[in-house]
């Protein structure tokens, strides 16, 4: 018998339920606690760079849309630096958190992030990445967390040069990843679970 | 050369649950069919949010009081859930927020889309929060939750459990997972927990119970350890990391 590595394995993943929003979102379900919801507010005051709004819905494999998801994004301010202990190459925009969660609306599921425009993030290689959002998605049905990020359909040199992005062997599905400006700072990004349109998810 | 940390260690898919689960049916059209695009971690996965010990409040983790009247408190046998969070290297995390959540004694949620004719206790909101300290622990009270019946089979019914969602420090570290009861018959029956791929994988989500940790004639103890994904350890060449 060789010698035991006595590395842990990750604790198996399970689905958020249909109660999600009790536990991470709790005011939004009328339970008044905590002073608030976390990731709410994505600014704590004047923020640098452009700010947008990204509004989206979740849909099945049948085309209906997710009204008990649970959607969190992470991003680097405007000027590609993460608000985030781990983040070794200058100081973030102090009033910018980088992270938002959204239980969507209670109604349509449909999810709103006020955020602002990603800057350009590096590669572990070095080169430059488009701006881009991490998308992480949960929510009843499913068994553990996607991954999936948003890229600007307006940014296309940035994507046409993007290390991702130029590796993805059906760029066919690229769209599946790109928001649409719908105008005055808003962009549109669907996520679909499932069939034609599915989006691409990331195993990272 | 020096030590550096390195990428995550890629999930292990074959010991995480799939996401097309048939027996679990809401699985069947939520579950992408493409694979999953693999791709080394980022900055952007590499980071991640972390919260501050001061956003707790003093009864955020606990559950019998913190939604209860004054005075009052929530009905139900009285647990301590407690644990370390550590990464795949055995690293304590600390500093990890955990938000949890579950239905009270009598196996009802308090939530406008929930049917189960189970009572509502005035005095249990269901929500709780904690960040590990410096080693890495975490506890929180609570009252046991009961098992509920759910619509997928026609007489499916839950494992008493509490519903986890943790931070590491690297938001591929994000995960969202469920604690059982040891001794719950109701385990090895349930289709989410039967989404799970080995006994081994059941047996991580299932917290004895330790009477070490239980509080004479006050509230008796549960372990639930909690493992995130851990970082390459690696001897830094000057050399770019390759795909
Ligand atoms: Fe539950």
């Amino acid at each position: 018998m060789p010698q035991v590595l006595h590395n842990l394995r990750e604790t198996p993943s399970q689905t958020a339920g249909p109660y999600v929003h009790i536990g991470c979102t709790p005011n939004f379900t009328g339970i008044d606690i905590y002073g608030g919801d976390l990731g709410k507010c994505m600014k704590t005051g004047p923020v640098k760079g452009q700010e947008i709004t990204i509004k989206g819905t979740v849909f099945d494999g049948t085309g209906t849309p997710l009204r008990d998801a649970m959607i969190e994004i992470w991003q680097a301010d405007a000027e590609g630096l993460f608000n985030s202990p781990e983040e070794t190459r200058g100081d973030a925009d102090p009033n910018f958190t980088g992270w938002g969660r959204s239980p969507g609306d209670m109604e349509t599921g449909e999810f709103i992030f006020e955020t602002v425009k990603p800057g350009a993030v590096p590669f572990p290689d070095g080169r430059l990445q488009a701006p881009h959002i991490t998308f992480w998605v949960v929510a009843r049905g499913i068994n553990i967390g996607l991954h999936t990020r948003l890229y600007f359909e307006d940014e296309a040199d940035a994507n046409a040069a993007d290390p991702i992005l130029t590796r993805i062997e059906h760029q066919n599905r690229i769209p599946t990843l790109l928001a649409k400006s719908e105008g005055s700072g808003t962009y549109r990004f669907d996520i679909h679970l499932q069939g034609a349109g599915e989006t691409i998810f990331f195993d990272i | 050369m020096s030590l550096k940390q390195g990428g995550y260690i890629p999930r292990d898919r074959g010991w995480q649950p799939d996401a097309f689960t048939p027996p679990y049916k809401t699985s069947v059209k939520r579950s992408p069919q493409a694979a999953l695009l693999s791709m080394p971690t980022t900055l952007g996965e590499e980071t991640g949010p972390v919260f501050g010990h001061d956003i707790i409040g003093a009864m955020d983790n606990d559950l019998i009081h913190n939604f209860a009247a004054d005075g009052q408190s929530a009905i139900g046998p009285r647990i301590i859930v407690h644990g370390v969070v550590k990464d795949e290297s055995g690293r304590p995390v600390p500093g990890a927020l955990i938000e949890v959540w579950q239905a009270n004694a009598g196996g009802r949620y308090r939530h406008k889309k929930e049917g189960y004719l189970g009572a509502l206790d005035p005095n249990f909101g269901g929500c709780g929060r904690a960040i590990t300290d410096e080693t890495g622990h975490y506890e929180f009270r609570s009252i046991q939750p009961g098992p509920y019946p759910w619509p997928n089979g026609l007489n499916d019914w839950r494992p008493a459990h509490i519903h986890f969602s943790i931070f590491g420090l690297g938001f591929a570290q994000r995960l969202i997972t469920q604690m059982y009861f040891e001794g719950d018959p109701h385990i090895p029956l349930c289709p989410i927990v039967g989404v799970l791929k080995s006994q081994e994988a059941f047996d991580a989500l299932t917290a004895p119970l330790d009477m070490n940790r239980t509080v004479p004639m006050d509230a008796r103890a549960f372990k639930f350890d909690i493992t995130l994904r851990g970082r390459r350890q690696t001897y830094f060449e000057n050399r770019p990391e390759g795909l």
